[in-house]
């Protein structure tokens, strides 16, 4: 579904990703973990096309096609969907508003037919019983007001809405507390599918409890310096990122 | 997104930028006392009228133009100007009797502005009176208003049928000696429109003038006034377009509104005269006097406007609350793109006591346009316990665009609470890249974040209008987000 290959990201001739090389099947669950300032939200943004980072090397290949030309809106129409760390407000619009003009706008894109707003009531609601929400959410301006971990659950209550191929949740885990933890996690454990495949970006071990991968990989020094299955995680955890250091460096002076 | 593509896509085609070629009979151009008795002739007024318009005059040349507004333009010759222009047709005695004698081809531009007459009396229950330039063309739904003792008619009618209420509220809350501007239009003002709801009545209908400049360099000066008697109730609503032309055209209309005791004034306006093109060549100097006055106990004035044409918009609904317990309130939505600038707020003047009012203004800025909320709040010593609220919002879209607030608060009356709240924000790189990954194209997502931004001054349109706004807001910014 998601080949990476070799990917050099600079931003204003700063290099933050230094060779990535990534392989995701549909049906998996990769978490990419790492360090602050290791590059896993660039990632994340690259991926969803955002503006001002200089692809300097590499491809990326999603459902056999070349990802990188494409705009943000154009790779959300084919499937992708990223979970923001920090989701936007946008005062005035009605959360449903949003949610409605997204999913008709993709629907419309694929050639589908459009749902009408009752529905889109419908089908929006089995939605919120998914994440633990009320009604009330759908009439509230997008995220403006919103608690940290109501605005994590937006992002998933819109996840669930569009049913992306290709989800990307970056930090989701963080500024949330056990009980909101794992009502987000519900939800996307609800959504694993065998044609979904979802990346976790994520600082801590302890979402990876809830949601629990078919791969891990570790990013320091804008590359990947290990990949391994859940107890690669747990040996993050146990040890933390320091003894990691060593092995950065030793890869950032091997030829 | 680079600036280059957004200044390429800046560049929206004003859509009703349409000619029509109608044979005009415009008086020689410029303004003297004949020019104006040969107005007050032509329209058959009555002495008092002429007596009237040369006061004005007389006095708008001891005025000079006010220099106190964040707008700048050349000097404006004011003896350059066609200051009457009626289509042939439609002038003076040949006035037509129904819309079966109007002219095709005026019909047809009405068409074009999306108001075909016919279909709105069948269908939207909206009584339209039409003015092209100068003449008041159609009115209809007369009939029916007439039976409730509504009278809705072109000013000029009013002033040869309804002499009185003409004499007695005309100049009552803009006089003649206002301002300028409202001088100049007191003078050589040509038409517009008059309406009179009597005791008791409630309005069934949305009362809807569209106006249009059409004559190339003929200023159009029209002149509203709408009295609501004790306990009567009207929502009226004003829509404005014009061609496109290259040279600058004046627009100097007044507008009074008086509200007696228990009524209620609804006047919204979306307008959209010409902007000019992306170079600033062109577009309508829109100066314009509008006023209402809370006249009597619990009476109760809404302005709502959402502006969105013209070169140059100078202008200030405003209320002035003189009754007890009167409301008065003000919402507007002011877009300048390209080298537009506007200058627009409200005054709301509190003299009753217990008088509320409420101000909420938004204003977007995008290209190199320049867009000013000026607003004063004054609490009159007798006015105890007199509240406002003022929300004053800016948007800014493009790095080489302007936003200024300008609000005077004058409080004589200890009792009085007085809010004021403002905020500018750039429309924000994040937000349309949040937006974009859910699927939304980039004028979609734009619209949005616009649409939810006007949100408290739209769900104030009667709905029809909403949906011309938001079309209008849609159009004026096509990719104007830098």
């Amino acid at each position: 579904m998601l080949q990476i290959r070799n990917l050099h990201v600079a931003i204003g001739g700063k290099p933050i990703l230094n060779g990535i090389d990534l392989t995701i099947h549909p049906g998996e669950v990769h978490a990419i973990m790492g360090p602050n300032g290791s590059g896993k939200s660039t990632l994340a943004q690259v991926l969803a096309g955002r503006d001002g980072y200089d692809i300097s090397a590499g491809s990326v290949h999603y459902l056999d096609k070349d990802l990188l030309p494409l705009t943000p809106e154009q790779r959300a129409r084919a499937g992708i969907f990223l979970a923001f760390q920090y989701p936007l407000e946008i005062p005035g619009v009605a959360n449903v508003q949003l949610l409605r003009t997204a999913l008709n706008g993709q629907r419309r894109a694929r050639g589908e037919a459009e749902m009408d707003a009752i529905d889109f009531l419908e089908y929006v609601k089995d939605k919120l019983v998914l994440l633990g929400m009320d009604d009330s959410f759908l009439y509230r301006s997008v995220n403006e007001g919103f608690s940290g971990g109501e605005k994590k659950r937006n992002e998933i209550l819109q996840m669930a809405v569009l049913e992306p191929r290709l989800a990307i949740l970056d930090e989701t885990d963080s500024g949330l507390d056990i009980d909101a933890l794992q009502v987000v996690a519900h939800g996307v454990n609800s959504l694993r599918g065998p044609e979904r495949a979802i990346v976790l970006v994520t600082h801590y071990q302890r979402l990876l409890n809830y949601i629990v991968p078919d791969q891990v990989h570790v990013l320091a020094g804008g590359r990947i310096v290990r990949s391994g299955g859940r107890e690669l995680a747990e040996e993050l955890d146990s040890k933390g990122y320091a003894w990691l250091d060593d092995k950065a460096e030793f890869i950032e002076a091997s030829p | 997104m680079t600036n280059v593509e957004l200044q390429q896509r800046i560049d929206s085609e004003y859509r009703w930028g349409f000619v029509t070629d109608i044979e005009q009979e415009p008086f020689p151009k410029g303004l003297d006392e004949t020019v104006i008795q040969r107005i007050s002739a032509t329209k058959g007024e009555p002495a008092f009228m002429l007596d009237w318009r040369l006061r004005a005059y007389r006095h708008w040349l001891t005025r000079r133009e006010p220099g106190w507004a964040t707008v700048h333009h050349p000097p404006i010759d004011y003896q350059s100007i066609y200051y009457y222009a009626a289509p042939k047709s439609g002038g003076g005695s040949n006035r037509p009797k129904s819309l079966a004698e109007v002219d095709p081809q005026l019909l047809a531009t009405y068409e074009k502005l999306g108001i075909p007459l016919r279909e709105r009396e069948a269908l939207a229950g909206v009584a339209v009176d039409a003015v092209f330039d100068s003449v008041s063309v159609a009115t209809t739904f007369k009939a029916k208003l007439e039976t409730l003792g509504i009278v809705f008619c072109s000013f000029s009618e009013a002033v040869r049928e309804h002499p009185d209420l003409v004499r007695q509220y005309l100049g009552s809350v803009v006089p003649y000696t206002d301002n300028f501007f409202a001088s100049l239009n007191s003078a050589v003002f040509s038409d517009g429109s008059f309406v009179y709801v009597p005791k008791g009545v409630k309005c069934p209908m949305e009362l809807s003038t569209y106006f249009r400049i059409n004559a190339s360099n003929s200023g159009q000066f029209e002149r509203t006034l709408i009295i609501a008697d004790e306990g009567a109730s009207v929502s009226y609503l004003e829509g404005c377009t014009a061609p496109r032309r290259d040279e600058n055209q004046l627009h100097a209309a007044v507008v009074e509104l008086i509200a007696l005791k228990d009524a209620r004034i609804k006047y919204s306006t979306v307008q959209n005269w010409y902007p000019g093109d992306a170079e600033g060549r062109g577009g309508i100097y829109n100066f314009v006097t509008k006023r209402g006055e809370c006249r009597g106990d619990n009476a109760h004035i809404t302005w709502t406007q959402v502006e969105t044409g013209s070169a140059i918009t100078w202008k200030y609904p405003s209320c002035i609350l003189r009754g007890d317990n009167s409301v008065g309130e003000f919402y507007s939505v002011a877009l300048t793109n390209h080298h537009q600038q506007a200058d627009t707020g409200t005054k709301m003047i509190h003299i009753g006591r217990d008088t509320h009012s409420t101000i909420v203004a938004k204003g977007i800025s995008a290209g190199h346009a320049s867009n000013a909320y000026r607003g004063l709040v004054k609490v009159l010593a007798g006015a105890d316990n007199a509240r406002n609220h003022t929300r004053c919002d800016s948007l800014l879209m493009s790095p080489d665009c302007a936003a200024h607030t300008f609000p005077y608060i004058e409080v004589k009356n200890p009792s009085a609470q007085v809010e004021h709240e403002a905020s500018t924000s750039k429309i924000g790189e994040d937000q349309l890249f949040y937006l974009r990954s859910r699927g939304l194209g980039e004028e979609d997502a734009v619209n949005l974040i616009v649409n939810g931004f006007c949100k408290e001054v739209f769900k104030e349109l009667p709905m029809e209008f909403a949906v011309e706004a938001r079309k209008l807001l849609a159009v004026s910014l096509e990719g104007a987000v830098g």
